[in-house]
């Protein structure tokens, strides 16, 4: 494993040097947060379960992170670097590969847990957001739904050919599920037939995890999405295993 | 100079893509501590013999043994030992140059100290500059410095001076030979045919797959039996008529004032000079074109037009 922790952080300041993935992680949740959060401000309201906008929306601005670090960052880099020659000269070393895909995780876990950390503490100071859940559970939940996502992006990474393909195919599901999901929009306001849709996207399951798990329900009660997400990462890593490629 | 261990061993070596026979059978040393060449055409083989040499890619059929390892089975022990500078890499674009060779250096067991090869290289001056941001040459050059990294027994230089402007070639030819002085050993392939045959002790031409000349490049020239040519601008009055039967001159022309004499042998030189001296001929001007490893290259390599010719 030498060079390993290096690479991990050499990694983490590539991340940071570009503008779009760290906008997406850093930026835009808390955009969001400061938007709703002086439209509607933070009084419980019947309409949120006597909870208030922020208690709600912050654990699933949490998801919104979780999937643009995976369907987006994942798969973009993870796809340029292939298509560009530096993953087969990282292979030209003794790094072993494993360790160059975990780098990957580990640097894309690190900045959406910043990205977490970073939304919650402004949240708190700013809109005296609260929190009833164990910490625990939401750090297992968090990271659960990290690597089912982390996966998928794996997995388009694996199956696009070009890093063009894999930003489109990143797209093309990221916005239905940022959307569809109610980890921007609550699901609260949905009209019936797009919280119909919104049981078959993936991320909804992050949202309602995350959320469930913010007002202190057991993780008993969250089984169906905990089942959702594992299957998601069982599929992602089946699948990048047989068809990734490192050129 | 080959020595008793070969660095490198291929027996037979075969590989295709589909249909297409990139590397068909071909066998041959490289002595430890030899500066080695590989040249051929585009499309010849060389980065694919070069790219199972490393074990980047995985032959079809043949033996191959590096340091007296497998590639396919001793991958990380043969990567441990080996630098290696690809024809086609690239680093991620944000990262930067000291970034580059700090990580790479930690990826080895005896990493050599990385600041003295960016100066050796001369890129000291880009060391915080971004990898996208760096000239054709520059990445050509921390690529170099990246394959010395771990100071490895075996250097594969897959097509060294691309894209490096005279001087630079030339530091690299001394950075080379530097390397082999301590005693390690360099594979390379190249374009430049007066690089090879100022470099490399021995060289490889290889076309189609196919091993069509493997030697000095002193052998590969003589082999090539081309005659030499005298130039030189003589009097008005001037008659070539004598030189004719001088030994070895094969034909003789005159152009105005131009002379030209080609014929073969190492005495040739001697012997027309000698024979125009002693007629009392003044002359003016007098050079050489002798044949060099280009000759040899264009003749072994005829047939083959562009893009590696028909097959
Ligand atoms: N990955 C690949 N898939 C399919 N065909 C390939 C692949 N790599 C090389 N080839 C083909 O194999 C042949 C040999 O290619 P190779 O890259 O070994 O040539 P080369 O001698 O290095 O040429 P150049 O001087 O242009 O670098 C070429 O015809 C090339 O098109
Ligand atoms: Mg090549």
């Amino acid at each position: 494993m030498k060079g390993f922790w290096k690479l991990a952080w050499v990694e983490i300041k590539l991340y940071l040097r570009q503008p779009e993935a760290a906008f997406f992680t850093l930026v835009f949740p808390m955009l969001l947060l400061f938007l709703f959060g002086s439209i509607y401000g933070n009084t419980p309201n019947p309409f949120f379960g006597n909870r208030g906008m922020v208690d709600v929306s912050t654990p699933a601005y949490l998801a919104m992170i979780i999937g643009s670090t995976g369907l987006m960052s994942m798969a973009i880099t993870v796809s340029s670097n292939r298509e560009k020659g530096v993953l087969r000269r990282y292979r030209a070393t003794p790094l072993r590969p494993a360790a160059v895909l975990a780098s990957q995780v580990i640097v894309n876990f690190l900045m959406t847990l910043f990205g977490g950390v970073l939304l919650i503490a402004s949240a708190r100071l700013v809109f005296g957001l609260r929190f009833e859940g164990r910490p625990l559970d939401v750090l297992l939940g968090f990271t659960l739904s990290c690597l089912s996502f982390f996966a998928v992006g794996f997995l388009l990474a694996s199956v696009a050919r070009t890093a063009r393909a894999a930003n489109i195919l990143g797209m093309v599901l990221y916005f239905p599920n940022l959307f569809l999901s109610g980890a921007t929009i609550p699901k609260q306001i949905f009209p019936p037939a797009v919280k119909a849709v919104s049981k078959f996207i993936p991320l909804t399951h992050v949202v309602n995890l995350l959320q469930g798990l913010w007002i202190g329900n057991p993780l008993g009660k969250h089984l169906l999405e905990i089942a959702v997400l594992a299957g998601l990462l069982v599929l992602g890593v089946a699948v990048s295993a047989k068809a990734f490629r490192w050129e | 100079m080959p020595s008793a261990t070969p660095a490198i061993e291929i027996e037979s070596l075969a590989k295709s893509y589909g249909r297409l026979r990139a590397v068909d059978g071909i066998s041959f040393k490289v002595g430890t501590g030899e500066i080695f060449g590989m040249v051929g055409p585009n499309g010849a083989g060389k980065t694919t013999t070069i790219e199972c040499l490393e074990g980047m890619r995985f032959p079809d059929g043949g033996v191959v043994r590096v340091l007296g390892l497998d590639p396919r089975k001793d991958g990380q022990e043969l990567r441990e030992r080996t630098g290696v500078q690809l024809q086609q890499s690239a680093l991620p674009d944000d990262m930067r140059v000291w970034e580059a060779l700090d990580l790479f250096a930690s990826y080895y067991r005896k990493p050599a100290a990385w600041q003295p090869l960016l100066d050796r290289l001369e890129i000291a001056d880009k060391r915080n500059a971004r990898f996208s941001k760096l000239s054709g040459g520059q990445k050509q050059r921390l690529f170099i410095a990246l394959a010395l990294v771990n100071d490895p027994e075996l250097v594969f230089l897959d097509e060294l001076t691309t894209g490096l402007d005279p001087h630079a070639r030339r530091s690299m030819w001394d950075l080379i030979r530097a390397i082999r002085e301590r005693g390690k050993t360099v594979f390379l392939t190249t374009h430049y045919m007066e690089e090879a045959e100022h470099l490399c002790d021995r060289v490889l031409v290889i076309d189609h797959g196919r091993i069509v000349a493997l030697d000095s490049p002193a052998n590969l020239v003589r082999g090539l039996r081309s005659e030499i040519r005298i130039l030189f601008t003589a009097e008005p009055g001037f008659d070539p008529a004598p030189l004719r039967s001088l030994p070895g001159v094969a034909r003789v022309e005159k152009n105005g004032e131009k002379v030209i004499v080609a014929g073969q042998g190492d005495r040739l030189i001697v012997v027309v000079v000698n024979a125009l001296d002693a007629a009392g001929a003044r002359f003016r001007d007098l050079r050489t074109e002798q044949p060099d490893l280009e000759d040899v290259f264009l003749a072994l390599t005829a047939e083959s037009g562009l893009d590696g010719g028909l097959r």
